[in-house]
């Protein structure tokens, strides 16, 4: 469902395609893989808050959340999975902040 | 009344000993008792490092309950926790709504395949010896590259 609606890509593509040659031509020759929702994908309905292993990986060093653009996750599970870093956080079990 | 699910999930001091940590669970099921409810697990996680300094604390000793009760019950046990001391953190999150949406959610998509499987003249459950599924037969090429010069 969530997969057939991705149209971004595209049309991202596009608008860099405009701003400049060269930064385009260096990009056309890279293989730029497809994102894939990892929870779509892998079928995980439960995002919880307890599996920190899980959820350290949409957490980089700084301690916020990794943005849906980066990882490809799907808008109904970056949502879920906010609210479960969320309450990691709370609870210790993910950093609010690290420097 | 209603009965729902919750999870608490508490931290107490490193330090605390093992008498503290049992004391604390009896007292959670003092309130328990006191309110009506009823405790269905409990998944001691022992000390781990926290993610973050509390206090002068590194470290906390982990406890998980699983708790059937009303809203008025996890009420009362926040408001006793607020002032219990000894009790880095804790968090109380309801659960059996995500549950059951989880499950929703793994029914329509088992009775999704098995309908697609049947339609297909293949019988509903997937053999044995069938190979591994195929990678999102939905999905095209065209995502993987930029589109030609418009």
């Amino acid at each position: 469902m969530a997969m057939g609606k991705k149209t971004g890509p595209g049309g991202k593509g596009r608008g860099r395609k405009a701003t400049g040659d060269k930064k385009d031509g260096q990009r056309r020759g890279m293989f730029r893989r497809r994102k894939v929702c990892k929870f779509c994908a892998e079928r995980i309905d439960d995002i919880n808050y307890k599996d920190v292993r899980m959820l350290a990986g949409f957490v980089p060093e700084r301690g916020k959340v990794l943005p849906r653009r980066i990882s490809g996750t799907c808008a109904l599970h970056q949502r879920k999975l906010r609210t479960a870093i969320m309450r990691a956080r709370q609870i210790a079990l993910l950093p609010y902040v690290t420097d | 009344m209603d009965a729902r699910k919750y999870e608490l999930v508490y931290v107490m001091r490193p330090e605390a000993t093992e008498a503290e940590v049992a004391e604390m669970q009896t007292q959670v099921e003092a309130i328990i008792q006191r309110v009506g409810g009823t405790l269905d697990k409990t998944e001691a996680w022992g000390r781990r490092k926290l993610a973050y300094d509390i206090g002068k604390h590194k470290e906390g000793f982990y406890v998980l309950h699983a708790i059937t009760g009303s809203g008025e019950l996890m009420k009362e046990i926040d408001r006793r926790f607020r002032v219990t001391e000894g009790l880095l953190r804790h968090l109380i999150v309801r659960v059996d709504e995500a549950d059951r949406k989880a499950e929703r959610a793994k029914t329509i998509r088992t009775e999704d395949s098995r309908r697609r499987r049947v339609a297909r003249g293949l019988p509903p459950e997937r053999q044995p010896g069938e190979g591994p599924q195929s990678q999102d037969s939905d999905d095209d090429e065209r995502d993987g590259f930029e589109p030609a010069e418009a």
